[in-house]
Formats: structure tokens, C-alpha cells, sequence
């Protein structure tokens, strides 16, 4: 459904100094510097995947994404999706894909989703009774009920997204460009953000491609990650793989009861930090139960926790270790 | 082509419900048109003492001149503004995205998103004004001049869009251009007198580069008699150049956009 051959991107940029005689300067004889957003990035998606697109900011998450939909033309490489080339914007292509920005609406911020709908159902062609008994169909999967008839204004933050899916999704896309859909959103939200996204894919076989900043996403919706990293392609492949290699261990803290000696916590993981009753472990995933039960039973333990780094800090982690 | 058509009743009823939503902003418009109009009379009014011309047209005629201003004024308020302003927020918040998107003619979209009905009653008040000039002047009207200024009107409103669309399609480089579009109301706003009032170089300038002259001079000289087949041929043309200079202009902009935005 996507594929993607050598791929790149190069920007020209100004540079500019700071201070007045920097923006002088700046105005006067523009400086400017290429800066490679993409670089040589290759993969293809079968339809019906749904597959994470993972990065650190400015890695090229964005860029990608804006390449695939069209939205920006390539520097160099190949892109196909659908059967059809991206930056020709042909109609037949743009009524086949979608894309969903987490940071910008289209919704018109003053009237109901409804009425915003309407439009899109025009501007797609979409007859009257045909769109309504879409828009029913979503908004039962999405849960939105009279949220659809108040202005856009006064939702919630997690309404509007749901209302920007129905939206964007009215012309039944085949392929799903998702760039941060849970941004922003509480936990319940993102639940049922991801949830929608997963039934959706299931009900009508659209391809996803979804990035994310919360692991959550892309843990509960893509068995397969693209992991960019300075505008390349560093890992291609299932999550659990991604994981272990991005993170070996996980984190255990710990509030005791009382305060222990570095000895005694021997055996059980790599001590990270002691102080008083608070104790920060790093522990093997494959030994994290066995450690877990050993703490409980031998300490008297007041609270316990267990937690992955944030996705950020796994993949800087990982970049300084000088894996790439 | 239904389904433009079809698209456009959306985008004008989702335009009016907008408005519809903010009742006291439509009475302050009004108010506001009624205001700059007399406003405007009143400065028109002080050329004239009795019996006196202004460059050669009398005090009725000058008022058809007006009237013919506030209605390409009332259009740009109603049409112009709120539509080719909007291109700015496009392309400063990245909205523009969603418009490159849908399966649909990306300057049909923005040209013709919104309606700001704030601005009809300016048009219907510039049409007033001309009809009552009309009547002072000894206008006879007949169908082919009737017909005439139709197209005069429609060539006229062609310029001003193809203009105003230009500037703000250079937003896609400069990203800010309030100011420039703002130049271009000033510049609108010189139609509001007869071309013969002002100096020759000015005249040539309204007429040719900036065609200020074929909005309201030109359609006030048809209604007179004083221009015929020739001018009404020259303000097509120009309307055509014009709009086609646009078309083509915001077609390289958007491959400007799609290969350096991000």
C-alpha cells in the first residue's frame, strides 16, 4: 500500500544571529545552510497494517508523513501510496488517504462538528444519506452524541479530537496518516482515541501509520514500529524488539517501611539510587517478576512501582550509548 | 461541477450560521458602513460648491462614482476580506494543509470559504447611490447599457479579486501581508473619485497598472454614454490578463510551498 525507496529530504534554512545586529544582518545578506530532514529512508506497508512511526522531535516523523500525503515533494527517492504518487495531489489519490494532525484543527471553531461535516461531505462528493449514515456509524464508535451539534468552541479537548477523526474519516480513507492524535489528551481520552483507531482498522481494513509521543499508543496499536533517528530509518520491525533493545531494563522504585543497607539489596538488580526508605532499582525485564516478589517478600515495602523511561529519554538513551 | 456547486451552498451556509453566532457584531458592521459612508459624502461634498465640476464631472456624477466605490467596497468586505485575509492564518498556523488536501481546487477553496453578509447592505446602499446619481445625471437607461455595466461590474470585481488574490498569495513567502492588502484598500479607495480629478501620471497608473479607473470610473462613463464597445473591451481583457496572472501565480506559489513548507 506504501512504499518508500531512498527516500530524502533537504532543507534550505536561514541562519540568523541573535540580537539587532544579527536581525540587520539577517535582513540584509540572508545566510542560509542545508539542513537533511530525511535521509535515504526506505520501507513498505502492506495494507490493512498499522505501524508506529517513532522519533525523538525533529527527527523527521513529520516530514515523512508530509511526503506521503503529498504535502511536501521529495528531495530525492521514491514514494508510492496507494499506486499513486503523493506530490501530484491527483483528486483520486487525496479521497483515498486522510491525515489527522493532533496540533491543528480544521473543524470551524464557531459552529458544530455537524456543520463542518456537511462541508466535507460536499467536498468529497459524499451523498446526504450516504454521509449521515457514515457520521452515525463513527459517532457511535467514537461516542459522540449531541457533542456533535454545539459549537466546536466549547469542547473538550478530547471531544474535538473525536470530532477531527470523524471528520477526517467521512470519506473512508484507505490509508490513515496519523501525526499525534492523543496529543494533549488525558489518559481516558487517548484510551478511547486508541481504542476508536483499533476497531476502526479492524472494521475496515485502512492502513495506519500513527506517530506518537506516548508510548501507550504505540504499544496498545502498532505490532510493528519505524524508529527514525536524524532523518534515518534506524529500526524497522515488531515492538518487542524495539524494547529490549531500547530498554533492557525497566525501573523499579521503591517506599520502604524503613531504611535498608545498600547490602541487602544485593542480587536484586542494578541499584540505581538509596536514599532513606526511597530506592530506584534498574532490573532485567526477564527477571523483573522474580525480583518484584523477592522485594515484597523480604522487605517491608510501603509502595512499588514499575515503570519504562519515557520513549524520548529510551531512544536519547540509546543514541548516546553510540548503538547506531 | 455539481459538486462544487454543491460545496459552495455549504460554505456559504456554514458562513452565515458563523455570522449568525455573533448577533452584535452584524448591527456594529452596519453601523460602521453607515458611518464611513457619509463620512465619505460629506468629504466628496466639500469639492462642490454650486454649480462647480470636479475634473469635468458634475456633482451627480461624482455620486454615481461613489456609489459605484461602495459597492466594489461592500464586495470586498463581504467577499474579498474574509476569504483572501483567511490565506494568511493558513499558511502562519499550517491550516493551509487541510485545504491541499481535500479532492477539490485548492483557489476555489479559499476564494470562496466565507461570506461576511456584514457587507451586503454596503452594496445594496453603493447601488442606491448610483441609481439616485443616475437619476440626477439624466441617465436614460436602456437594455444594452443596462447590460453593458453588468459586465463592467463583473470585469471590475474579476480585477479587484485577481489583485487582491495576488497579494495574499505571497503570504506563502513572507507569511505577513496585513499590511500589504491593506495598501491595496487605499488603493481601492482612490476609485472613489472621478479619474479626470486626478493628475495625469496618477491617471495613466489607475488605468493601466493598478486598474482602478475600470471598477468605478469606466462603468460610471457606460451609464453616461461616454464610453463605448472599446472600453468595455479593454476592462474584459484587462479582467482576463488579470485573473489568469492570478491563476497562474498561486500554482507556483503552491509548488514553492510543497517543496520548501515543513
Amino acid at each position: 500500500m506504501i512504499q518508500v525507496d531512498g527516500l530524502s529530504k533537504i532543507y534550505r534554512v536561514a541562519e540568523k544571529q541573535p540580537g539587532f545586529a544579527g536581525t540587520l544582518r539577517h535582513f540584509l545578506r540572508r545566510r542560509t545552510r542545508d539542513v537533511v530532514a530525511v535521509q535515504d529512508v526506505s520501507f513498505q506497508i502492506e495494507p490493512g497494517e498499522m505501524v508506529g512511526f517513532l522519533g525523538a522531535n525533529g527527527a523527521g516523523k513529520t516530514t515523512t508523513l508530509k511526503m506521503l500525503c503529498g504535502l511536501i515533494h521529495p528531495s530525492s527517492g521514491r514514494v508510492q501510496v496507494g499506486g499513486f504518487s503523493p506530490q501530484r495531489r491527483q483528486a483520486e489519490f487525496l479521497r483515498r488517504i486522510t491525515l489527522v494532525m493532533g496540533q491543528k484543527q480544521q473543524l470551524l471553531w464557531d459552529l458544530p462538528p455537524m456543520d463542518s461535516l456537511r462541508v466535507n461531505a460536499a467536498v468529497y462528493g459524499i451523498p446526504d444519506g450516504v454521509a449521515r449514515r457514515r457520521i452515525s456509524e463513527l459517532a457511535d464508535l467514537l461516542e459522540l452524541g449531541e457533542e456533535l451539534t454545539r459549537p466546536v468552541r466549547k469542547l473538550s479537548l478530547g471531544q474535538r479530537m473525536k470530532a477531527e477523526l470523524l471528520a477526517a474519516l467521512l470519506h473512508e480513507p484507505e490509508v490513515l496518516f496519523l501525526d499525534e492524535p492523543t496529543l494533549g489528551l488525558d489518559v481516558n481520552a487517548q484510551a478511547r482515541v486508541r481504542k476508536f483507531l483499533a476497531e476502526y482498522n479492524r472494521r475496515t481494513g485502512a492502513t495506519v501509520l500513527l506517530t506518537s509521543h506516548y508510548m501507550a499508543d504505540i504499544t496498545a496499536l502498532c505490532p510493528r514500529v519505524l524508529l527514525i533517528h536524524q532523518g534515518r530509518l534506524f529500526h524497522d520491525g515488531p515492538l518487542e524488539a524495539l524494547a529490549e533493545q531500547l530498554a533492557p531494563e525497566r525501573e523499579v522504585r521503591l517506599e520502604l517501611e524503613s531504611p535498608v543497607a545498600p547490602d541487602a539489596l544485593e542480587g536484586l538488580g542494578r541499584l540505581e539510587q538509596l536514599e532513606g526508605c526511597d530506592v530506584r532499582l534498574l532490573v532485567p525485564r526477564d527477571q523483573l517478576t522474580a525480583v518484584v516478589a523477592q522485594l515484597l517478600d523480604r522487605f517491608p515495602v510501603r509502595d512499588l512501582d514499575v515503570t519504562d523511561p519515557p520513549i524520548e529519554e529510551l531512544i536519547g538513551g540509546l543514541f548516546r550509548q553510540g548503538r547506531v | 461541477m455539481g459538486r462544487y456547486w454543491r460545496t459552495l451552498r455549504r460554505f456559504w451556509s456554514t458562513a452565515l450560521a458563523v455570522q449568525l453566532e455573533y448577533q452584535a457584531n452584524v448591527l456594529i458592521e452596519l453601523l460602521a458602513v453607515a458611518m464611513s459612508l457619509s463620512g465619505s459624502l460629506f468629504l466628496l461634498s466639500l469639492f462642490y460648491g454650486p454649480d462647480q465640476t470636479l475634473g469635468g464631472w458634475s456633482w451627480a456624477q461624482a455620486l454615481m462614482v461613489q456609489g459605484l466605490y461602495t459597492v466594489f467596497d461592500g464586495m470586498a468586505s463581504t467577499w474579498l476580506r474574509p476569504n483572501l485575509g483567511a490565506i494568511v492564518t493558513h499558511v502562519r498556523e499550517g491550516t493551509l494543509d487541510f485545504v491541499l488536501l481535500k479532492p477539490i481546487d485548492s483557489q476555489f477553496w479559499l476564494s470562496l470559504r466565507t461570506l461576511s453578509p456584514a457587507g451586503l447592505p454596503e452594496i445594496g446602499l453603493g447601488l442606491a447611490l448610483l441609481a439616485w446619481g443616475s437619476l440626477q445625471a439624466g441617465v436614460v437607461l436602456t437594455l444594452p447599457t443596462l447590460l453593458m455595466v453588468l459586465v463592467m461590474l463583473l470585469a471590475g470585481g474579476l480585477i479587484l479579486y485577481s489583485l487582491w488574490f495576488l497579494i495574499a498569495a505571497t503570504s506563502i513567502w513572507f507569511v505577513k501581508t496585513w499590511n500589504a492588502t491593506e495598501v491595496l484598500r487605499a488603493l481601492l479607495a482612490s476609485g472613489r473619485y472621478p479619474l479626470n480629478a486626478y493628475p495625469p501620471a496618477l491617471r495613466l497608473l489607475f488605468t493601466v497598472v493598478l486598474p482602478v479607473a475600470f471598477l468605478t470610473t469606466v462603468p460610471a462613463q457606460v451609464l453616461l454614454g461616454a464610453a463605448g464597445a472599446p472600453m468595455l473591451l479593454a476592462g474584459l481583457g484587462l479582467a482576463v490578463v488579470f485573473f489568469a496572472a492570478a491563476r497562474s501565480f498561486w500554482l507556483f506559489a503552491l509548488r514553492f510551498y510543497t517543496s520548501a513548507s515543513s
